[in-house]
């Protein structure tokens, strides 16, 4: 056994595992560690693929933002769990059903017969100068340029889809116009008056 | 450099397993190390310089009972954190709890592995060095998320919520500064970046680069929690912020942490702007000559030094920003600003203006 194989068995044992204990953990800020951890040992994987560009993007982007939103979102929440299993027993069926399917069709698609040993050969090492965001950027910006652009596009149709979601009615919205609050002088805020003071001959 | 060759060699002859795997471990073991423990002194030796600087900013002394001039103040702090009792709140979640510095310490030393120090000096050379720093860099907010979440108090949690959308917000900034960077360099390799700057001051990358050098600062600030925008911490709104829970060692893990960040964030804007290693002298006739013998490191540590002094100052200087007003500085003003400056550069590039492309 090579040393890096030894590494795949170990990053994988994590993937798998962590997957798991996110799965069975019922704390959800502890689930999201372990989601974490697994995207980590996903990204590990990668990087032993000589995948390097799309393991960093994967932290980068999952771990560093996404799942930082998902902390904060379950940081806000105050899940109820007892309201969460009162209907365990009645969406257990339905439940069942779609993780066959989704198990039926992973195997169909992912499965040996698409992806087995004898239909895919190992990918071959490169040399130690080979640049994996230098062959990636080659693809990307020439043959697949039109496809990259276009998912770019969708990308902004959705930022501004949710954006405009959120900002219905702008009359009743409270806002503060922080130029104004900047600008604000002390004239604006404070009004000296002099008071004469009664002199002693008014008594 | 030829005696770490000569060892390097020795090692893999000693230690021959796995095709000299454990040996390039071992290695790698080593620079870690080399580069760990000078970084834990600086952190020490940062704080200190903290605490003077600001107390002749503001008419004081600053520490000078321990040690001649204090200088053995660090130490004595960090004795003293060693020793303090760890309290744990009764209805905290004790691992979380304890999770926590270890993610805010482990991805702030974890970067340092790229950082170029000297022309074939660091840790690790990767390609994608930048990207690394970046997806390192922006784990470090678990360590904080986390340390509100589990304390289970009040005040850590309003102080976690404000970082969380503060780091996320400023590491878009970042990331989008450094773009320009990237796209003048044609590299997102640091030693790349920093040979591409090769040639005297005005090769520097401050020049074309000039507003992106002040919004990487600000946004530095930022996401170190450091004053004028430390409201994470902000402790006349929310005591401690992230930190009220935490006392000793798990504290001291936090500071260091920060520290860390800042060192890096300097290092950073260096390497970035401010040519890395390359003497201020080159392409001068006379001088360039006359400080040749000076290792490129100490020019590295001597930029570093500056931009560690300039944390400081703004820290002595500028009042706490409002939270929302932080949030309109990154969406509204810097973010519009590093877009359009990505434009700027592209046509810059075109137009093939100035020694930098």
């Amino acid at each position: 056994m090579t040393f890096d194989q030894i590494l795949f068995y170990v990053f994988s044992f994590w993937f798998i595992a962590s997957s798991l204990a996110m799965i069975f953990s019922r704390n959800a800020a502890k689930a999201v560690l372990f989601l974490i951890l697994s995207f980590f040992s996903a990204a590990s994987i990668w990087i032993l693929l000589e995948a390097e560009f799309l393991a960093i993007t994967l932290i980068l982007v999952y771990v560093g933002a996404v799942m930082v939103l998902f902390l904060f979102v379950i940081k806000m929440l105050n899940i109820d769990k007892s309201t969460l299993r009162a209907k365990f027993t009645g969406y257990l069926p339905l439940g069942l059903l779609v993780a066959a399917i989704i198990i039926v069709e992973m195997t169909l698609v992912l499965g040996g017969n698409q992806f087995g040993l004898d239909i895919v050969t190992a990918p071959a090492r490169h040399a130690a100068d080979y640049s994996n965001i230098t062959v990636l950027a080659m693809q990307l910006y020439t043959v697949y340029v039109y496809p990259f652009e276009l998912a770019a596009v969708l990308l902004l149709i959705a930022i501004i889809a949710s954006i405009t979601l959120v900002q219905r009615n702008e009359l009743n919205r409270k806002k503060q116009s922080i130029s104004e609050q900047v600008n604000v002088q002390a004239k604006d805020r404070v009004r000296l008056v002099s008071i004469t003071t009664p002199s002693k001959e008014d008594k | 450099m030829v005696l770490w060759q000569s060892f390097v060699e020795l090692v893999h002859e000693l230690i021959p397993w796995f095709d000299g795997s454990i040996a390039t471990i071992l290695i790698i073991l080593i620079k870690a190390i080399a580069l760990v423990i000078p970084l834990m002194l600086v952190v020490a030796y940062f704080t200190y310089a903290e605490r003077k600087v600001i107390g002749y900013m503001q008419l004081r002394i600053g520490p000078n009972r321990v040690g001649p001039k204090g200088w053995l103040q660090p130490i004595a702090d960090a004795l003293k954190l060693m020793t303090k009792e760890i309290i744990f709140p009764t209805k905290a979640n004790i691992y979380l709890f304890l999770l926590a510095p270890i993610l805010a310490i482990a991805p702030a030393i974890a970067v340092w592995a790229v950082i170029p120090f000297d022309e074939g000096i660091y840790v690790a050379n990767l390609d994608i060095s930048l990207l690394y720093v970046l997806a390192i860099g922006s784990i470090g907010v678990y360590g904080i998320i986390l340390a509100g979440w589990a304390s289970n108090s009040k005040y850590p949690l309003l102080g976690a919520l404000r970082s969380a959308s503060l780091l996320v917000s400023y590491e878009i900034v970042i990331g989008f500064a450094l773009v320009t960077v990237v796209m003048i360099a044609g590299s997102v390799n640091l030693n790349d970046i920093v040979m591409a700057q090769k040639g005297g001051v005005m090769h520097w990358y401050w020049i074309p680069l000039f507003p992106m050098m002040i919004i990487f600062f600000i946004s530095a600030l930022v996401e170190t929690n450091r004053a004028p925008f430390d409201v994470v911490e902000g402790e006349s709104e929310i005591v401690g912020g992230t930190h009220v829970e935490y006392s000793g060692m798990t504290f001291a893990v936090f500071f260091l942490a920060e520290y860390a960040n800042m060192i890096l964030m300097a290092v950073l804007a260096v390497i970035m702007f401010f040519g890395g290693w390359h003497s201020p002298f080159e392409g001068i006739p006379v001088v360039e000559s006359m400080f040749a013998w000076v290792p490129g490191i100490v020019w590295l540590l001597a930029k570093t030094s500056f931009f560690m002094f300039l944390y400081l100052w703004v820290r002595a200087t500028f009042p706490r920003f409002r939270y929302d007003q932080i949030m309109r500085l990154s969406w509204k003003v810097f973010l519009p600003w590093t877009i359009v400056w990505i434009f700027v550069v592209a046509l810059m590039t075109q137009l093939k203006i100035g020694p930098w492309f």
